[in-house]
């Protein structure tokens, strides 16, 4: 009997009873944006970006507000086609090409309120045509290892916005996609859950490392997640700065937060926003 | 469970408290005669709630007969406006240039007043069920369209941007996120139709039928049976009560997130 459920399930196929887990993560991809410029109409928004990340590192993204960041983001996530310039992620440089290889993670949660937190997480695998069942079971593991265990029924309503924001996270981060693309994933939380959350993500980065692309208007927060941080001008956005964070994603944020070694590069990076601000 | 409690009781013993001593305070007024003299009428027109809970009961059987036929027609035209005004406003989302094109035509009938093709559909159609069954669906179609498009316009862009990065398909766009987002609307716009059906369903009776309860008011008039006209009434009326309940328990059972 036994032998017979076995056998059938090899027969099946292992991608039916092996859902594509985040444990197993998928090949690593980088980054690479060479004089990428976009205009929405007559009103120019990116000038000439050359950015890298290299597989499996973090990008942050900082800039005043309105500057474009989330367009280039999007651009990159292939939501988008770039107005001139070129984006390659990994061997993908089309639109089509780089969607397939970005999971995006958009500023506000955006949990569906229809489906419970762990059909919410595991929306990418139903999309790509796995049964609810077992989609739900793929992200049970997930889940527990995250800190969200008891609350796989729950209503996006009824968790705290941290959960919230954790169920988003792990939605996109259960698309089994190399890159992952977050838009401001923590602006909506207060100071003491965003500092726990950027030591969670942190956590989560340190155990499934992904080459991120992370938009952020908080200095801090991207200093703390990204190996190197671009810090962007006012619309039209141009790179202004790049800095290398000290310790990325270090196990005790308060500390690394303010190591000197930190506070020097937050003013640095501090003084060049204000800098771009101050030249238009 | 107190105060929700409490709550309850309000919305049900306020309003029933009100009622049943408005009617208390007609049953005097109209064994003492100060309507019927007030309006200058014999009193035989002027009824008491009392007399007509008897026609109610005496004329149960014919009541029963046809409200069974008045509810056919609304519940048909009601069925036929929603899979019209679903399908087209699933179209016209779907397809931005039928929408540009049709949906100001669309609001532009509504300027036509339907009841005036009651007649016309009846020259069409004949005394039978189908020219009620279309104007009640004429009536119901429009507020069903505008609601679920609007439900299916209201979804957040960036909801749409994250499921085409978790590989979507339009298909699944739709079902997953679409159709649950515009089911508030549907609903609203099926609650508008089932408060206008049984206008419609009485208006077309009234141009021309056989049967149903706004033929039974329209023919009684002519024998002065006020008391089962006002009874015919009180049945016309908790239909609808019934129907709008109904709807609102099938929103709570279907739209559990709100």
């Amino acid at each position: 009997m036994r032998q017979d459920i076995r056998m059938k399930a090899e027969s099946s196929g292992s991608q039916t009873m092996e859902p594509p887990s985040p444990a197993q993560p998928p090949r690593a991809e980088s980054i690479r944006l060479r004089g990428v410029s976009h205009a929405y109409g007559e009103l120019q928004t990116l000038d000439e970006i050359d950015l890298e990340a290299p597989a499996d590192g973090v990008l942050g993204l900082v800039g005043p507000s309105g500057c474009g960041k989330s367009t280039l983001l999007e651009l990159i996530c292939g939501l988008r086609e770039a107005g001139a310039g070129t984006i390659g992620v990994g061997g993908g440089a089309t639109a089509a090409e780089r969607l397939d290889r970005c999971a995006f993670m958009p500023q506000r949660d955006l949990l569906l309120p229809w489906y419970s937190a762990i059909d919410n997480a595991a929306l990418a695998l139903r999309n790509q045509g796995m049964g609810r069942r077992q989609a739900r079971a793929a992200a049970a593991g997930l889940f527990e290892r995250f800190g969200l265990s008891g609350f796989e029924a729950s209503s996006p309503a009824e968790l705290s916005g941290g959960m919230r924001q954790r169920v988003a996270f792990l939605r996109t981060l259960i698309a089994g996609k190399p890159v992952l693309a977050l838009d401001e994933p923590f602006a909506s939380l207060d100071a003491i859950t965003r500092a726990e959350m950027q030591e969670w993500l942190a956590a989560a980065l340190r155990t499934d490392p992904r080459t991120v692309v992370l938009v952020t208007h908080d200095v801090e927060e991207a200093l703390y997640l990204s190996d190197r941080v671009a810090v962007l001008s006012a619309r039209p956005a141009r790179v202004v700065a790049e800095l290398a964070a000290p310790v990325p994603r270090a196990a005790d944020r308060d500390a690394s937060v303010t190591d000197p070694a930190f506070v020097a590069v937050r003013e640095e990076a501090m003084h060049a926003l204000r800098g771009s601000l101050r030249s238009p | 469970m107190s105060p929700k409690g409490t709550t309850r009781w309000r919305r049900v013993l306020l309003p029933g408290l009100l009622l049943a001593s408005l009617i208390g305070l007609w049953q005097i007024a109209c064994s003492t005669g100060v309507i019927a003299d007030a309006l200058d009428l014999e009193s035989f027109l002027v009824p008491s709630p009392a007399e007509i809970a008897q026609s109610l009961w005496e004329n149960r059987g014919l009541l029963a007969e046809n409200a069974w036929v008045t509810l056919q027609e609304i519940l048909l035209g009601i069925l036929a406006a929603l899979v019209v005004g679903v399908g087209f406003a699933v179209l016209m989302h779907r397809w931005q240039l039928l929408k540009d094109a049709a949906y100001p035509l669309v609001v532009a009938s509504q300027t036509i007043p339907i009841v005036v093709i009651a007649p016309i559909l009846l020259v069409w159609f004949g005394y039978g069920m189908t020219p009620k069954v279309l104007l009640i669906a004429l009536f119901c179609f429009f507020p069903i369209t505008v609601n679920t498009l609007d439900g299916l316009r209201s979804v957040d862009p960036e909801a749409v941007k994250m499921m085409r990065s978790l590989n979507a398909s339009r298909r699944q766009r739709f079902w997953r996120v679409e159709a649950p987002a515009a089911l508030p609307n549907l609903f609203t716009g099926v609650k508008i139709a089932v408060v206008f059906a049984p206008i419609a369903a009485v208006f077309a009776e009234w141009v021309g039928s056989s049967s149903g309860l706004g033929h039974l008011i329209q023919s009684d008039t002519a024998y002065f049976q006020v008391a089962r006209q006002f009874a015919t009434v009180t049945v016309l009326s908790a239909m609808a009560l019934a129907l709008i309940g109904l709807v609102t328990v099938a929103e709570r059972r279907v739209v559990t997130w709100r």
